[in-house]
């Protein structure tokens, strides 16, 4: 009953935005079912389509559990963006200084970037360590300025983003772009950084989709994600700060503690997306390569409650898009990819609009203020 | 002069007022009581035009009326003053009472003329209130002759009045009283929302008593008396009065020396605040409200940072000056706050999750490293249910769901779980239902009696009179006098509330 009304809104406002994007369709002059079956079809087929669906969900698992952790401390983490790019690049670093990446110059004599080159057992954990703290640690930076001045997270993270771009845009074109590559784009990492593909152990899922086990990772996340935050007194304190930070204070919580954990754990979360971008995909550090995961991510966790299950389920719901997307691109006659841009709209406006019914005008509060 | 007919309202699952019938005469003053979520408000406001009732009809002076919004119910001659005063504060008296109905063309407002008449209506009602003052510098009891005012500006003939009192000290009340006895001499008709009986004794002529959303009783004042409309309001008999041994005081437990608490931008707060609270005793404070109550439980409960508080506080001998809140839970210092949902409660998290909050970290809450012990959580809650008659029993209901009765039985039961020696409790029955009152007095009489000390701040003076073995008296940030609640009577109270006791000392 709980989880059926639980259900209810985000089911609704995908429904109703898809009906908004068939007029939409039908508008422009194309058949609204044909691409729909189109957009559906190509996401859902085996192996490619659900493949390439499950990749897309992966980083937008990530930044989705970011974004929600740090809501459930009643913070708005509008920095994902920024820590998954340092995170990545940092990520790709270690890769590439401990992994003894060698490259050629033009007359073939080779050019050592790594320091050393370590077993793929210590480096690929290093690897995924580096991301998860450097992504945390940029994530605590927002939170310490709230803790400490008041300085609102909305605003510094978002200021922090544009840091974040510049500043690995910059170490990326001067210090590990090889010599002549046309492509802001880093050397590639040690050979021993690189974690499977999916298709390594799956039957039938070919080794070029570039579905890797960082997908698993994030299911893991998740779990984790659920058990932190309902199960250990860390988590009971994080949410306890966010539904009432005053009770929280009375209970002997350490709000300003809360909010820079809270803001840890997130910009960790987020950081995790460098793990399947560098070390499962491409296995490098390819600059402006997220396709605004970070802010994707706060919608994920709106439509999915800001629950690890909603965010997995919503997750999969936007890879889907994105990937049935490409295909009615290329495939219907008037209709572009855009379309996908304007579902994702219509269901965050659905979602952001039911706060409106619940929300201190909605039914309930009416109720609860006539109570006198 | 005012009728509700079958008027039934709906919110959501809740039946708020179920075809409520009252009848108010005119020239009268008539109460309407109940205990909170009995629909007295609900009522009042439909009349008002706030609400539209689902069904029923709404006759004023005897004809049917459509009343759909508060701008029918001023046309009728129909006023409102709500609990919460509606006033912007930087604003002159004349000017709040005119907002909204502002005299004059569109682009020149005519308060000349408007405070003539301000002044007219004072006079007539002996409200002393000047229309050129300005509202932040009036005090409560003056900005609610300014409520009433701004009603009597607008030719209301009925007044209603959603718990008035609730603001006001002892000698407040009884100047408001007089108004509105002058008020009815006048021919104007009151309703008067209350859940205070002596006060509806001492001004209705008549009552209608409401409970679940329906009306149980209409009867004329004359002729009834406290223990029937308690009857009444809650279906049972009701104790009224708290019945205690006499303290048996053994060592000190809480000692406070010149405990100081500054407010940012204000002189008010807390000066040089000296007290101690022995074992096996209650300490009352009294004093109205904003007058320090609240720095002082939350300096002791270790919510105020050290930054600014001063002075001394021991627990036991020991200095805790400088402990934080979680040191002083441990050490045994229990505290219910003054405001359960600001302070008290996580309202959306469940019984369960409320039942641990401020022992979330140890045991019993926690089983293994950091891991919450879900199942011990829960028994938990449920033995906090049982004991404290905690409705409805559920320990996976949000807090939100509970009545402010049963939100703060669970608080009480919280606190009182961990075997306090001192508990520091403010308000501890605000916006709680007779029956619950009674139930929280007798629990507080049974801790003092297993040897606690207890400090409790109250603004209503008949709480803390009656349940204080020694009462003091802030006013200002100071404590102003102690007295013996058994032998003071509540006008020598009253005066030393408002700071009148230290102006005769003087």
């Amino acid at each position: 009953m709980k989880l059926l009304r639980e259900l209810l809104f985000p089911v609704i406002a995908v429904v109703v935005a898809f009906v908004v994007g068939g007029v939409i369709v039908w508008v422009i002059g194309d058949n609204p079912f044909e691409v729909y079956g189109l957009l559906l079809g190509s996401a859902l087929t085996w192996p490619d389509g659900i493949g390439y669906t499950l990749f897309y969900a992966t980083p937008l698992i990530f930044t989705g559990l970011a974004v929600a952790v740090a809501f459930r401390c009643g913070l708005l983490n509008i920095g994902a963006e920024g820590q998954l790019y340092v995170a990545a690049f940092a990520c790709a670093w270690v890769s590439i200084k401990l992994g003894g990446t060698v490259i050629k110059d033009f007359s073939g004599a080779p050019i050592g970037y790594g320091w050393v080159s370590l077993p793929a057992v210590v480096l690929v954990p290093l690897a995924v360590l580096t991301a998860i703290l450097v992504g945390g640690a940029w994530g605590a930076i927002p939170g310490w300025l709230k803790a400490r001045f008041g300085a609102h997270e909305v605003i510094t993270t978002i200021m922090m983003n544009f840091i974040a771009v510049a500043l690995v845009s910059y170490f990326t074109q001067y210090y590990y772009k090889a010599p002549g590559d046309p492509i802001m784009e880093s050397v590639p990492v040690g050979e021993a950084a690189h974690i499977p593909r999916l298709g390594a152990f799956v039957p039938g899922l070919p080794e070029r989709l570039p579905l890797n086990v960082a997908f698993l990772l994030a299911l893991l996340a998740c779990a984790l994600v659920y058990v932190f935050l309902w199960r250990t007194k860390w988590g009971y304190e994080i949410r306890a700060t966010g539904a009432n930070p005053s009770a929280a204070e009375y209970g002997g919580i350490s709000v300003r503690k809360q909010i820079v954990l809270a803001m840890a754990v997130s910009g960790a979360l987020a950081g995790m997306v460098g793990i399947n971008e560098v070390l499962g995909y491409r296995y490098r550090y390819y600059d402006s390569f997220s396709d605004n995961y970070g802010f994707t991510g706060i919608a994920v966790a709106l439509l999915g409650r800001n629950h690890p299950v909603g965010v997995v389920l919503a997750a999969l719901l936007f890879g889907m898009l994105q990937r049935g997307g490409i295909f009615v691109d290329a495939f219907s006659v008037h209709v572009s990819k855009d379309l996908v841009q304007v579902l994702q709209g219509v269901v965050i406006l659905f979602v952001a609009a039911e706060l409106l019914f619940r929300g201190p005008f909605g039914r309930f509060g009416l109720l609860k203020r006539s109570k006198v | 002069m005012l009728e509700l007919r079958a008027i039934t309202k709906r919110f959501g699952e809740v039946l708020a007022n179920d075809h409520i019938d009252i009848k108010v005469e005119p020239g009268t003053i008539h109460a309407i009581v109940g205990e909170n979520g009995a629909g007295k408000s609900t009522a009042m406001r439909i009349a008002y035009g706030f609400y539209t009732a689902d069904s029923g009809e709404i006759l004023v002076d005897g004809e049917p009326r459509q009343i759909q919004t508060p701008h029918d119910a001023i046309r009728l001659g129909i006023g409102m003053v709500h609990q919460h005063f509606m006033l912007v504060d930087t604003m002159t008296v004349a000017e709040n009472i005119v907002l909204g109905a502002e005299p004059g063309s569109a682009a020149a407002i005519d308060l000349a003329k408007a405070s003539e008449e301000i002044r007219a209506l004072s006079n007539e009602f002996r409200l002393s209130v000047d229309p050129h003052a300005l509202v932040h510098d009036l005090s409560v009891g003056q900005q609610q002759r300014v409520e009433l005012l701004k009603a009597l500006y607008r030719h209301a003939r009925l007044l209603i009045l959603d718990e008035p009192t609730a603001v006001l000290t002892p000698q407040e009340v009884e100047e408001f009283f007089a108004i509105l006895r002058r008020m009815r001499e006048q021919g104007k008709t009151v309703i008067i929302i209350t859940h205070k009986l002596s006060e509806v004794l001492a001004i209705s002529d008549d009552v209608t008593v409401m409970r679940d959303g329906r009306v149980v009783g209409r009867v004329k004042t004359a002729e009834t008396g406290a223990a029937e409309l308690a009857r009444m309001m809650v279906g049972r008999d009701v104790l009224l009065r708290v019945e205690k041994p006499d303290a048996k005081p053994g060592e000190t437990v809480l000692s406070v020396q010149r405990l100081s608490v500054s407010v940012a931008g204000g002189e008010r707060g807390l000066r040089d605040v000296s007290f101690e609270v022995r074992a096996g005793e209650i300490v009352g404070v009294a004093g109205v409200e904003g007058n320090g109550q609240t720095e002082l439980i939350e300096a002791l409960a270790g919510l105020v940072p050290p930054a600014r508080a001063g002075g001394e506080v021991l627990f036991r001998g020991r200095d805790i000056t400088k402990a934080n809140a979680r040191d002083r839970y441990e050490m045994g210092i229990a505290h219910v706050p003054e405001d359960r949902h600001r302070r008290g409660l996580l309202l959306d998290f469940d019984l369960s999750e409320n039942s641990i909050l401020g022992l979330h970290y140890r045991k019993p809450a926690v089983s293994a490293g950091p891991l919450l012990d879900l199942r011990g959580i829960r028994a938990r809650a449920q033995e906090i249910i049982r004991d404290f008659d905690v409705r409805p029993a559920n320990p996976d209901l949000p807090a939100r769901a509970l009545s402010g009765g049963n939100q703060q039985k669970l608080i009480i039961g919280r606190e009182f779980g961990l075997n306090p020696k001192l508990l520091l409790i403010s308000q501890p029955t605000r916006g709680v239902d007779i029956g619950a009152i009674e139930f929280i007095h007798r629990k507080l009489v049974e801790l003092r009696d297993e040897g606690c000390a207890i400090l409790l701040v109250s603004a209503e003076l008949e709480e803390v009179t009656s349940l204080a073995d020694r009462l003091l008296v802030i006013y200002h940030g100071r404590i102003v006098g102690e007295v013996d609640p058994k032998r003071a009577t509540q006008e020598e109270i009253g005066l030393l509330m408002t700071g009148g006791g230290k102006a005769n000392a003087e």
